[in-house]
């Protein structure tokens, strides 16, 4: 590349590696995740964000949560403790689980997934047989 | 021959500093952990205008009538608790949130009408106007000649 094609890349509308940045800031939301005999359950803290604004995506073994903060900014701004932004989070889930079993509740701010595990994941007593 | 190229550079550097910066921390947003510190929780933003003072607290998973909110003439004070889940037989794969009670208290820089707050908690967080108590209003000096 000589001299002049860096200078018109500069100038020119983001190319393609500008939109590999995300779009404003993301929040990554505090999480835990428990896992019991039946299923297994993600609560993920997502303050401000209400049901409409809350995407949830199970595909190929990924898990995405994207929630959407609508704030209203009243005032000067004395102190600022927190940034509102979108909460935004992906996790690779093991395979053994029933995606489309799952449900999820919001409140609070606080979403609560809970993903049943297949049949073949439960622990199974096995027999033993003496001879 | 390898050619260096600037931007790809600057992208690298960019990347890798978006990647620091994500890091710093604990690379995930505390934005709540009681029972951790007194008075560091919940984090709030302070604004005001010529009238009132506005509050926003972050009180994820907390219901409205769980909290604690006393107002004095010059400042305030949130309480409250998230309880733990029930103890059940889980496996933790993450345990990121807290849990305990918390306690703050935002002192303010000019004095409040105690009659006139109004607070609503809503998807968790905790929004709270005050009013401010008599704004002063410039008096009018008449003038002597003597």
């Amino acid at each position: 590349m000589t001299a002049d094609d860096k200078n018109n890349q500069q100038e020119s509308v983001p190319t393609k590696r500008e939109e590999i940045r995300t779009p404003g800031r993301v929040l990554v939301p505090a999480v835990d995740i428990f896992e019991s005999i039946e299923c297994l359950t993600l609560t993920a803290d997502m303050p401000g964000v209400a049901k409409s604004g809350l995407e949830i995506d199970l595909e190929k073994g990924v898990l995405t949560i994207n929630g959407i903060v609508e704030s209203v900014e009243r005032g000067r701004p004395i102190l600022r403790e927190f940034t509102s932004a979108n909460y935004y989070r992906q996790f690779k889930l093991p395979d053994l689980l029933d995606g489309d079993k799952s449900f999820a509740e919001l409140r609070n701010g606080v979403l609560t997934l809970t993903i049943p595990k297949s049949e073949v994941a439960k622990p199974k007593r096995i027999e033993i047989r003496s001879k | 021959m390898a050619r260096w190229d600037l931007f790809q550079e600057m992208d690298m550097l960019r990347r890798e500093m978006d990647q620091a910066f994500r890091g710093l921390g604990r690379g995930h947003t505390t934005s709540f952990l009681p029972g951790l510190s007194v008075g560091g929780y919940p984090h709030i933003n302070l604004s005001e205008d010529e009238y009132n003072y506005y509050i926003e607290a972050l009180v994820p998973g907390i219901d409205a009538d769980a909290i604690d909110l006393n107002v004095m003439q010059r400042n305030l004070s949130l309480s409250g608790e998230r309880k733990e889940s029930e103890d059940k037989d889980y496996t933790w794969h993450r345990h990121e949130r807290g849990t305990g009670k918390f306690m703050r208290t935002i002192d303010l820089t000019s004095n409040i009408d105690t009659t006139k707050v109004s607070a609503e908690c809503k998807n968790g967080v905790l929004h709270i106007t005050l009013t401010k108590a008599d704004i002063e209003k410039p008096k009018k000096i008449s003038l002597h000649s003597s």
